[in-house]
């Protein structure tokens, strides 16, 4: 299943309110590396959606989120739990490396 | 056991197995899972690849690359080398994904990777006003002031680039010249938004938690200045992809994979390069691409007196 697109609207109910930890992708169709990245976010998804939500955030089309969060450098995955951001992961990693930093809110 | 596998997708690794494919070789070419196309992927405007009269884009001339490998057989896996062993007859290859290959011979194609500035924090900063990837960023920069260091045709698309975005583009470089090609320069020096500092390397990054400003030193004269900034797009070039197999493979004084003469052929036997990780001099796509079929010219040869 691909991931659900929040929005400004969105954002308060679909991240911040939630009671698992979302992994929020900020993204881009231009970012080529974003593209790379987001079939293994949908594995990991898939493989542990139980624990942690995975949506994403068109900078684009969304320009306010990624500046409320100092996105300069996309894709950024920014971990929301209980509305606070506390883990930030930056640029496209194979599907270990992604694993392992997010290994505390997976296993 | 395979009889070919391609380590690396950009066009020395593609153009290897476009021929190896075409040799009725059968190759694997694992391509990375996040970076298949290789350093291309990230430029924008192609206008030195001849064919291409009107120039293209880096990631579509990429995507061109891949589909002409696979149209002949050549057998594209999304996922990362992390482990070889290249010294037996029998070459193993093992991936992140969790995947072990044998082949007779294996083509290495991992071009390079971005060199960093090598100071403090400059990882930690990296994504919070820190950039490799003027096209992947540069959007975030609209109406800002931001730097560009380097000098060569990188820097200076990469500065160019950011033009769009950026009020002001600052291009620092360590010498009084340029190194990069008359026509990236001259577009870069023409554009009144760039200002060129020359003799200038970065001393320092300024900032917690993201990015504010450099300390620049005038190699010249030792002067420091303080430059405040809400961008770096470091564009200083690469360092070769070796880190695979430098225990089992001779390497030149500059750390490139070693071969032999004009050939492709390592110290190992049936064990090619091609392609930046070989090239301190060229490193164009289209020399990459020539590189790429040596490579597989010479592994079918390889192959064809195993027989």
């Amino acid at each position: 299943m691909a991931a659900k697109h929040v929005t400004t609207d969105s954002f308060q109910a679909d991240v911040l309110s939630s009671d698992k930890p979302v992994l929020v992708d900020f993204w881009a169709e231009w970012c080529g590396p974003c593209r790379m990245v987001s079939p293994i976010l949908d594995e990991i998804a898939a493989e542990h959606g139980d624990k942690l939500t995975i949506v994403k955030v068109n900078v684009d089309e969304e320009p306010a989120l990624a500046q409320k969060y100092g996105i300069t450098s996309i894709p950024a995955m920014h971990v929301f739990q209980g509305g606070e951001v506390v883990k930030a992961i930056i640029g496209a990693k194979p599907k270990p490396a992604l694993l392992a930093d997010l290994d505390a809110f997976i296993n | 056991m395979r009889e070919v596998i391609i380590i690396g997708s950009g066009p020395a690794g593609y153009t290897a197995g476009i021929y190896a494919a075409r040799a009725g070789l059968n190759p694997l070419l694992i391509a990375s899972s996040v970076e298949a196309g290789g350093e291309l992927m990230k430029t924008t405007e192609v206008e030195n690849y001849p064919g291409f009269p009107n120039g293209l884009q880096g990631p579509e001339l990429m995507d061109s690359f891949r589909q002409q490998a696979e149209r002949f057989g050549t057998e594209v896996l999304l996922d990362d080398v992390i482990e070889v062993d290249l010294t037996g007859t029998t070459k193993i290859v093992k991936t992140g994904g969790g995947k072990t290959f044998e082949a007779k011979t294996v083509i290495l194609a991992t071009g390079a990777a971005y060199r960093e500035l090598g100071l403090p924090r400059e990882k930690e900063l990296s994504g919070y006003g820190i950039s490799w990837c003027a096209t992947c960023d540069g959007f975030f920069f609209r109406e800002k002031t931001i730097a560009v260091v380097g000098g060569g045709d990188s820097a200076m698309e990469e500065a160019t680039f950011l033009t769009r975005f950026a009020s002001k583009v600052y291009l620092i470089h360590r010498r009084d010249s340029f190194k990069a090609s008359k026509i990236m320069q001259e577009r870069a020096l023409a554009n009144p938004k760039i200002e060129v500092i020359w003799n200038t390397e970065i001393a320092e990054l300024l900032g917690e938690g993201k990015l504010t400003g450099v300390t620049t030193r005038n190699l010249v004269d030792g002067t420091e200045k303080q430059l405040d900034l809400d961008g770096l797009f470091i564009a200083i070039g690469n360092d070769p992809r070796v880190w695979l197999v430098e225990n089992q493979l001779e390497l030149t004084d500059e750390k490139f994979i070693k071969v032999d003469g004009r050939s492709s052929k390592t110290t190992l036997p049936g064990v090619f390069a091609a392609g930046d990780v070989i090239d301190p001099t060229y490193r164009q796509a289209i020399t990459a691409a020539g590189s790429g079929c040596v490579a597989a010219l010479d592994a079918e040869h390889y192959l064809s007196n195993l027989k």
